[in-house]
């Protein structure tokens, strides 16, 4: 199929970015879309022009590198998958797509598709662990035995990948649904209750200082994540910071 | 004699690893503080050691080419990881363990090194539980285990297909705690372009910001690279995108030994290549094969017949369907270990029997799971167990509940439904077992250059078990690393802070920026890829799951054309002091298409089959892998300005705790 694509090119932090119009041919409903990217990046290179540059590593969904707003959607038209794991046999012939980058204050674009999210990282080193030493010399891990309900909801809110999709997709560029989704898995398995009041605080001072908005429950971050992280996180983690806003 | 020294301590092998403990140097706390540390690369192995090596009071510089240190290609490992705990009371020991893991990588590891690790197997299950991983657990509470390639126990802790981001992610979270109080310094988008020798000793790295282009100098009293695998020697693989040779690569230009090149795992399950246009390969876990079996047709005209898509598999009787692991090695079934069940994939394939349009595909089903699965659940709820739609409706939730993202994973690639057809798979690159010679300590053959987990050689052998690399990774970095790297630091206490204004320094840099300069100004006519791909295809035909004398030199020739034929004419756009993927990814080829050559005349040095290396000349009438006892030693290579002319060493391998004998699945 023939696509015609409306890209964001900015050539770094400091400059003016503009939409790019490219076609690009015979394109293969098999392909992945990044996949048809690099066709074109290929071709951008032939022409001895600037290839796209955009986040990607794994290219299976899950180490969150790739990040792109693709015809108005947080990793595209498909759900529960990131932008690596979108086929061309969702578009078709004659269709044109415009790819963007996530947009949010605590995104600063570094060139065309790519964005800085160490404001990312940056929360989780305020506290999105627990202070336990690497010794090895802990309790036998079958000492403390966990229900499994709480188990497999703490795996199901540990499965953020980190991609941002939550923040790109939300009109207050929140970032409620990434933090909370750290909050969760700990608060809900006993090694985590111990240090419950500091992290959730701490986390949250964090989230605030990097500017990200705030939740006003909207929901469209639960369904754009592509790991399908739930709201009820972030219930829960309203819950824990009101909690410990009373303790502290 | 060999220069080779692997300091492997005296005394008895189980005692090995608990003495040598007692007897190294330690460095006292107040020390640690005036000792810098630099590791490359924040996966399973890198993020582990940087996190203890700041928890012990050392200054940890962390590097990693990802924008954050949570992205290392860890994160995809999907089966699991192996402890030698025996919660499931099936027989399994530290010294079972061992023995699988020495007989699984066909008796081609260091047997002191593969005991320390199944010794401390067990630690790492306790310390992921306390901070945090959330591993599968039975209805009990209980930890749950399961089972994997090459084994007769369960031994397998797992997180659903996610176990290897989970574990990530618990090393990532004890990076964060000392990133917050400061003992670790972390440079994410950097890539380390050279190790900086001084006086003999690695003092320091150069390395690229990715995102200003910029050259930094970083010093410190030991390296440390947990920089992965080269499977991307291949072109096509599981490896991420940006996986690499360059950092263990450099470090092998500076004098670190690089063992056994050629052994590397083509891991029997992943999804076929579609087209040209591929640019990865995707796995599917090995976990799968708990509960799919592997098939192909019995015919061949039925084999014709569903490749031109006029019969579906799921419409050929099962006296028509050869599971043909099931057939060849009834002890193991379809849990023989990787390299087995891939030549096996191959050789059904070669003959004609493969599944999809390319014939390179077998079947993958599940169909007899889902119904095994759907009675039980049928019995244990008190409804039909023959009504064949409730069971097979019972049986798909329960295979959803244990496979679920693996089973969307392929829908969305492949666009087929593998609850209702069986799933097409064929074998890819996936691992390497080869890298940076190390000695027990884990150090590499210059002083103060350490190599961990995928990066180093020691513990898998010709081919590794399912569920190990994880398990590597971090004995390596927490409780492994931390403490032998001591044993070599206290020898710094008084050194004081490496400068980076020496002539060392100076050169590297140098030696750095002109080589990017190359890159840049070369202004040819093909882009990185091309050459990449050129690469990968002679890796694949030639130096793949079947090699042969003709093909590896012919493969040696070719590889060294394309390299000449890259320097020549590779075009890199942009510039140099800004984001440039294509400049680092040129920088990355470059390194692959030597690699490329030391692997292959590697592969053709060694005249025997083992694990994943299988030389056609050397087999046994049934076609299985020959070993030879002449080649009982690990292969290191000495670099010396051309891969050609590398010099071999060997270091001999001694088994006094195990009986060498031949590896048999069947």
């Amino acid at each position: 199929m023939n696509l015609t694509l409306k890209i964001w090119r900015q050539k770094n932090a400091s400059e003016k970015g503009k939409m790019v119009t490219y076609d690009i041919k015979e394109v293969s409903p098999d392909m992945s879309f990044l996949e048809m990217l690099d066709v074109l990046n290929q071709d951008l290179i032939e022409k001895e022009q600037e290839p796209v540059a955009f986040d990607h590593d794994c290219r299976e969904g899950i180490c969150g590198s790739c990040s792109m707003f693709v015809n108005g959607r947080a990793h595209g038209p498909d759900s529960r998958i990131t932008v690596c794991q979108l086929h061309m046999r969702s578009f078709k012939d004659g269709d044109t797509i415009h790819i963007e980058p996530w947009r949010a204050t605590a995104f600063p674009v570094i060139k065309d598709l790519i964005v800085d999210r160490s404001s990312f990282d940056r929360i989780q080193q305020a506290g999105g662990f627990i202070s336990v030493n690497t010794s090895g010399n802990t309790i036998d891990a079958n000492a403390i035995p966990i229900d499994k309900h709480d188990a497999d909801k703490a795996f199901d809110a540990a499965t953020c990948i980190g991609c941002g999709a939550c923040v790109a997709s939300c009109k207050n560029s929140s970032a409620m649904l990434f933090v909370a989704a750290k909050v969760s898995q700990y608060a809900l398995l006993p090694q985590g209750k111990v240090e419950a009041t500091d992290r959730v605080l701490n986390m949250v001072k964090q989230m605030d200082a990097e500017g990200f908005g705030n939740c006003t429950n909207t929901g469209a971050c639960e369904v754009e994540c592509p790991k399908g992280i739930s709201l009820e996180n972030i219930a829960r983690m309203n819950r824990e910071y009101l909690a410990a806003s009373f303790k502290g | 004699m060999s220069i080779l020294d692997s300091k492997v301590p005296e005394g008895p092998l189980a005692e090995k690893w608990k003495n040598h403990k007692s007897n190294i140097n330690l460095v006292s706390p107040a020390n640690k503080r005036n000792i810098d540390i630099i590791v490359v690369g924040t996966g399973l192995a890198g993020g582990s050691a940087a996190a203890t090596l700041a928890e012990l009071g050392y200054n940890v510089k962390a590097f990693c080419f990802q924008d954050s240190a949570r992205r290392a290609h860890s994160i995809a490992a999907q089966g699991g990881i192996n402890a030698a705990k025996n919660y499931q009371g099936d027989g399994d020991s530290t010294y079972r363990l061992f023995y699988d893991t020495v007989k699984g990588g066909d008796y081609r590891s260091r047997e002191s090194n593969v005991h320390r690790l199944a010794e401390v197997s067990t630690n790492i299950i306790d310390q992921c539980v306390a901070q945090g991983v959330p591993f599968a657990r039975e209805y009990g509470g209980l930890l749950d285990n399961r089972s994997f390639g090459g084994v007769l126990v369960s031994r397998t802790f797992y997180a659903k297909g996610q176990t290897g981001q989970q574990l990530l992610l618990g090393a990532y979270s004890a990076m964060n705690r000392q990133i917050g109080r400061g003992k670790i310094k972390m440079y994410a988008r950097h890539e380390m372009l050279d190790v900086v020798i001084v006086d003999g000793k690695a003092r320091g790295i150069i390395a690229r910001n990715l995102v200003t282009g910029e050259i930094e100098r970083h010093s410190a009293h030991a390296v440390v690279l947990g920089t992965g695998g080269y499977g991307n020697a291949f072109y096509l693989s599981t490896y991420a995108m940006g996986s690499n040779v360059t950092a263990a690569w450099k470090a092998h230009k500076r004098g670190a030994f690089f063992a056994n090149p050629c052994f590397t795992q083509i891991h029997p399950t992943c999804i076929p290549v579609s087209g040209d246009h591929q640019s990865k390969l995707t796995l599917m876990s090995e976990s799968l094969r708990n509960d799919g079996r592997i098939w192909v047709p019995k015919t061949m005209e039925d084999a014709k017949a569903i490749r031109e898509g006029k019969l579906k598999p799921v419409d050929l009787p099962e006296d028509k369907r050869d599971y043909y692991l099931e057939r060849r090695y009834p002890a193991f079934g379809n849990l023989v270990p990787r390299d087995v069940a891939s030549r096996a994939a191959k050789e059904r394939c070669d003959s004609g029997y493969g599944v999809n349009k390319t014939g390179e595909a077998v079947f993958l089903d599940f169909a007899a799971a889902i119904q095994r699965y759907g009675k039980e659940q049928a019995h244990v709820k008190g409804l039909d167990e023959n009504d064949l739609t409730l069971v097979t409706k019972l049986g798909k939730e329960v295979v959803a509940s244990k496979y679920g993202n693996l089973f969307q994973m392929y829908e969305k690639i492949v666009d087929q439904n593998p609850y209702e057809t069986p799933m097409m798979i064929y074998p890819a690159v996936h691992y390497t077992m080869g890298g940076l010679w190390v000695d027990y300590n884990l150090m590499t053959t210059v002083p103060g250059l350490y190599a961990i987990g995928e990066a180093n050689f020691s513990d898998h052998g010709a081919n590794r078990l399912g569920a190990s690399a994880l398990m590597q990774g971090l004995a390596d970095g927490y409780f492994v690393l931390p403490y032998t790297i001591g044993d070599y630091l206290s020898n710094d206490i008084r050194t004081g802070k490496i400068p980076t204004d020496s002539p060392e320094f100076e050169a590297s840099e140098t030696y750095v920026r002109e080589n990017l300069n190359k890159l840049i100004n070369n202004k040819g006519t093909k882009s990185v890829d091309y050459f990449h791909k050129k690469l990968g295809k002679i890796m694949w035909n030639k130096c793949g799951m079947a090699r042969n004398r003709a093909h590896l030199q012919e493969a040696i020739e070719e590889i060294k054309q394309v390299r000449e034929e890259f320097w020549k004419d590779v075009f890199v756009p942009g510039a140099e002091n800004e984001y440039n993927e294509e400049l680092a990814k040129a920088g990355r080829v470059a390194d692959f298409l030597e690699l490329g050559e030391l692997f292959a005349k590697d592969a053709l040095e060694r005249e025997e089959s083992c694990g994943g290396h299988f030389r056609e000349e050397h087999q046994t009438e049934n076609g299985e892998a020959l070993r030879r006892p002449e080649y009982q030693y690990v292969s290191a290579w000495e670099y010396k300005g051309q891969p050609s002319q590398a010099i071999h060493h060997k270091e001999d391998l001694v088994y006094e705790n195990i009986e060498v004998k031949e590896r048999s699945y069947k």
